[in-house]
């Protein structure tokens, strides 16, 4: 299984911060979150929100596999 | 070269005295410390991090601006965790041999660590909590440093 991890104001929508989904690209995997959860949906869709996998921020449709990690990062705001 | 993030209060007088202590090239120390600001019956700030990603990043980041301003050292430090107003948040130091460099350094490190590092706050008051993107100026400012 994959581990999807949610930060920030994504995880608080959400109502949860980590779950098992299984495996596919980036862009399959944020589908499947969304296609039930319309406030998910919302804040995966808003401005600014990076992928991260294994702890990297990836650009691209990535395939994410057993074992890795997707994190969906909200706008970064620091200081 | 330090670059922290940290739950723990951020000891500045002591980072300060002993930050490129005995370096006889350095001609100049710049250093800024964020504090949260009680406006609006502001309590605290809340600030998260990503571990394993959000330091990496900053280091980068630090490495990046202490060559291209010809730093001879710099320290970012952040605070995650609940931060009570009047507690500083971040502190950024920059010792140069000139002071222009670690004024400009200071400030890019700044602007960077606002707008640019994976960093995640949220603001709590009286009339309740709510997350800080950054500002039009936040964006602004950080754009001055950004090459063509």
């Amino acid at each position: 299984m994959t581990k999807v991890v949610l930060f920030g104001r994504i995880a608080e929508a959400a109502g949860w911060r980590e779950r098992q989904v299984e495996p596919g690209r980036v862009s399959e995997i944020r589908h499947r979150l969304t296609e039930a959860d319309e406030v998910l949906s919302s804040a995966l869709g808003g401005l600014g929100v990076q992928v991260a996998v294994n702890r990297a921020i990836v650009r691209d449709d990535l395939a994410v596999g057993e074992d890795d990690e997707i994190a969906f990062l909200p706008p970064f705001s620091g200081g | 070269m330090i670059v922290r993030i940290q739950n723990e209060p951020i000891g500045e007088a002591a980072l300060l005295a002993a930050f490129a202590r005995g370096r006889a090239d350095v001609g100049a120390v710049v250093s800024f410390s964020g504090r949260v600001r009680a406006d609006d019956g502001v309590s605290a700030l809340e600030l998260e991090s990503c571990p394993g990603l959000t330091e990496v990043e900053i280091e980068r980041e630090a490495a990046r601006i202490a060559a291209e301003h010809n730093l001879l050292d710099l320290i970012a430090i952040h605070r995650t965790g609940e931060v009570p107003s009047g507690q500083t948040v971040v502190f950024v130091a920059a010792a140069a041999a000139h002071r222009r460099e670690a004024f400009e350094a200071t400030e890019r490190m700044m602007d960077y660590l606002k707008t640019a590092a994976p960093l995640w706050k949220k603001e709590h008051a009286a009339a309740g909590a709510r997350w800080i993107e950054p500002t039009a100026r936040d964006h602004v400012d950080a754009a001055r440093w950004s090459r063509s």
